[in-house]
């Protein structure tokens, strides 16, 4: 709290979000990105982008340039204010979940008390996005998708709500920095060399956190809503050019940003256990952001990983793993973890 | 909309109409979907009309000849060499599988018969071709239920085939290579050990396929139990191939008659597998791939040595008669009837070609299921566009 102290309130947020556009969000999402095409290009035995700067490390720009010139069609039928609002509506709570994460002790967009519980919030308008999208299409795949894809999100909005409230439980606090900070000072068994991260006493709460992740993010083996090998392109199917990267970059986006909140709740978020290094330590403002995006980095890894090896399930078979596996074993993992916290 | 006659439009009212009343105690209204010509899941220009219940099929209909080439009617102004180069384009993924049949049938019209070494050098060929078509069914199964990268394991492993194809043919994908009384060319050196190195790699590339997409839950419940065949109902539509045999029929017309390919000379396996699923589609196939490989292996170290090409005339005429003769291929049973005047062209060509044939149970087997079932079944039947519409 030492290095904004003397600023003024404009000056706090103007420097925070500048800061943390720049420093954060900006270089998360072009490593993020880019170790995606490799990463992906390298699995399926192919090179990836090469010509875009060195071994393709411009192809993020270059994408971005072609899908800026394409032109923007509205189908006849459309709904035209609806379909072109819902790419905006995904990318908006997109970035009001980002809010929400800490990078660092005093490297916040909003340090709130109920943190957690707001970005879970925001995460679940783009849903109606999505709704928006498949019906303003005016297209019979686009619709398939779009209400696929919101009897998907609802029921795995319950899985991942309550894999976070184990952590909450344990945390004792919804603040996303208090959930680091709790981390950072936790201990196992009484020793405190690697603090606690809740991986580990809440690794059930990982687990679920992870799968509702992947099907929240529309991802294989999730990927119903846009199954390309029927629906074509599910809700996405009559967008192009700038409209299309928008829900492209969403997609991306969303998948890194549900990564760094798992960070922040299972992995310690901006805090690694560095001896002689205490988490109110003024140098963490600068090592944070990097150790956030290595931890963002190895989970959208694992997301993008699942994602291009497993086949997709059928619409009931998810349904019925969500409702009938995934929300019992969270209920009963926070049965367990609340037992354990009034005990010991 | 005021060009529209009057009979379209009592058309549409009338089809609108037939769609509200598809469910009348919920109130649902129906929906029907146009799946294709242009869609991810058709291989080509197939066309399915399915009326839906929400995601339930009510009634599917497959619209063929989007892509109809008309290859029977131009067989007659074309010479019997010529044919090849045609009918190459019929299943594109397996070119030189569908030419041994029609040169076959116009040999048993001449009454001539390929050396040895010829029908050694075609058969190995043919399996070949079945396996560079099989290969990329197992990859692209795995799209269909929605895993992408397996195909990318299929492309890459079925350039060793169509490499070995290139070398011995000059063409990778339509090696127009077969003639009649043998074969273009004889084998180029070192071809035998290269074929053999490759057949390996195939082996191992069906290790990879079973334990990445056939032992995967998330596969198993997306196809066991999906789009069932009883065995009755599948020869009452005529299917045939590893379609057939997945429903258990115990029917390879390379086994029960080789017709002039060399398939009694080695020791091979007919796989069926009892389910009749999806699944056991998938199945059948990749055993087909691993049994195939065998074959190749096996006559690679028995090809008899002597000429390539009997004594055949330089202008070839088919002598008059009508000859039918039918191959096990890639795709199922593939038939050529052929009928000669004559002449330097043939009078006419009946081309019976399998993926036309296992189409023709879509409507049946697409009934009731739901729409993410259809690209899994769809999937599993394998057709190949060009193969449906010649």
């Amino acid at each position: 709290m030492s290095l904004l102290a003397e600023l003024s309130y404009w000056q706090q947020t103007s420097l925070r979000v500048v800061g943390g556009l720049a420093g954060v969000l900006l270089v998360a999402g072009t490593l993020v990105y880019l170790h995606l095409f490799k990463m992906v290009s390298f699995m399926q035995s192919r090179l990836g982008p090469m010509e875009a700067g060195p071994f393709g490390s411009l192809q993020l720009l270059a994408e971005v340039g072609k899908h800026l010139q394409k032109e923007d069609i509205f189908p006849r039928k459309a709904d035209k204010f609806v379909f072109a609002a819902a790419p905006f509506v995904i990318l908006a709570s997109t970035f009001l979940l980002v809010v929400v994460v800490p990078a660092g002790p005093d490297a916040w967009f909003i340090n709130n008390d109920v943190g957690i519980y707001l970005g879970m919030a925001v995460s679940s308008v783009s849903v109606i996005g999505i709704l928006m999208a498949g019906w303003g299409s005016a297209n019979k795949y686009s619709l398939l998708g779009g209400l696929r894809a919101t009897g998907q999100l609802i029921a795995y909005e319950l899985p991942l709500i309550l894999a976070v409230v184990g952590v909450v439980i344990q945390a004792g606090t919804m603040n996303m920095q208090g959930i680091v900070i709790a981390q950072a000072e936790g201990e196992i068994f009484g020793w405190g060399g690697i603090g606690n991260p809740y991986i580990l006493t809440q690794g059930v709460a990982f687990m679920i956190f992870m799968i509702a992740m992947q099907a929240e993010l529309t991802q294989a083996p999730f990927d119903m809503p846009i199954a390309e090998s029927e629906l074509v392109s599910g809700y996405m199917t009559e967008y192009s050019g700038m409209r299309f990267l928008l829900f492209f970059i969403g997609e991306f986006a969303t998948a890194g940003v549900f990564a760094s909140v798992a960070s922040v709740l299972f992995l310690g978020g901006w805090w690694a256990p560095i001896p002689g290094l205490e988490w109110d330590d003024n140098t963490w403002n600068l090592l944070g952001p990097i150790v956030l995006i290595t931890k963002i980095v190895i989970l959208t890894f694992i997301v993008f990983w699942v994602r291009f090896t497993f086949p997709r399930f059928r619409e009931d078979q998810l349904q019925r793993l969500a409702w009938k596996f995934l929300i019992p074993i969270a209920l009963a993992n926070i049965v367990v973890t609340a037992i354990f916290k009034v005990w010991i | 909309m005021t060009d529209i006659s009057d009979r379209q439009q009592l058309g549409y009212i009338a089809s609108q109409a037939a769609d509200a009343r598809l469910n009348l105690e919920l109130e649902t209204e129906g929906m029907t979907l146009n799946i294709g010509p242009q869609h991810p899941a058709t291989h080509g220009t197939l066309r399915i009309i399915a009326k839906l219940d929400g995601e339930q099929v009510i009634a599917a209909d497959p619209v063929m000849g989007y892509m109809h080439r008309g290859y029977e009617k131009l067989t007659e102004v074309r010479t019997y060499p010529q044919v090849t180069s045609l009918i190459n384009r019929i299943d594109w993924l397996g070119s030189f599988a569908n030419e041994v049949p029609f040169i076959l049938a116009a040999e048993q019209l001449m009454e001539v018969e390929a050396p040895p070494r010829a029908q050694w050098i075609r058969t190995i060929l043919f399996e070949m071709s079945r396996i560079a078509n099989v290969v990329l069914f197992l990859g692209d199964m795995a799209v269909q239920v929605g895993a992408v990268t397996p195909v990318f394991f299929a492309f890459r492993d079925r350039e060793h085939i169509l490499n070995q194809i290139e070398s011995a043919t000059g063409g990778r994908f339509h090696p127009n290579f077969d003639r009649i009384g043998g074969l273009k060319d004889d084998l180029p050196a070192g071809w035998v050990a290269e074929t053999k190195q490759v057949m390996k790699k195939m082996r191992g590339f069906c290790d990879e396929i079973e334990t990445l997409v056939m032992g995967n839950e998330i596969f198993q419940k997306r196809t066991r139990g999906i789009g069932v065949i009883p065995p009755d109902v599948g020869l009452q539509y005529g299917l045939s191939g590893a379609n057939i045999r997945g429903s258990g029929v115990d029917w390879d017309v390379r086994r029960d008659n080789p017709n002039g390919l060399v398939y009694d000379q080695v020791d091979w396996k007919v796989w069926t597998h009892p389910d009749g699923d999806s699944f056991s589609r998938f199945w059948v196939r990749l055993q087909e791939v691993r049994e195939a490989t065998k074959i190749v292996d096996q006559l690679l170290d028995t090809i008899p040595a002597g000429p390539i090409m009997a004594k055949v005339p330089r202008i070839i005429k088919v002598t008059a008669g009508e000859a039918y003769v039918e191959t096990e291929n890639p795709l199922g049973v593939m038939g050529y009837y052929v009928i000669s005047k004559g002449d330097l062209v043939p009078y006419r060509v009946k081309i019976r070609s399998a993926s036309f044939n296992n189409m023709s149970i879509t409507p049946w087997l697409l009934k009731g299921v739901y729409v993410p079932d259809i690209v899994t079944i769809l999937g599993s039947l394998y057709f190949i566009l060009g193969d449906i519409d010649r």
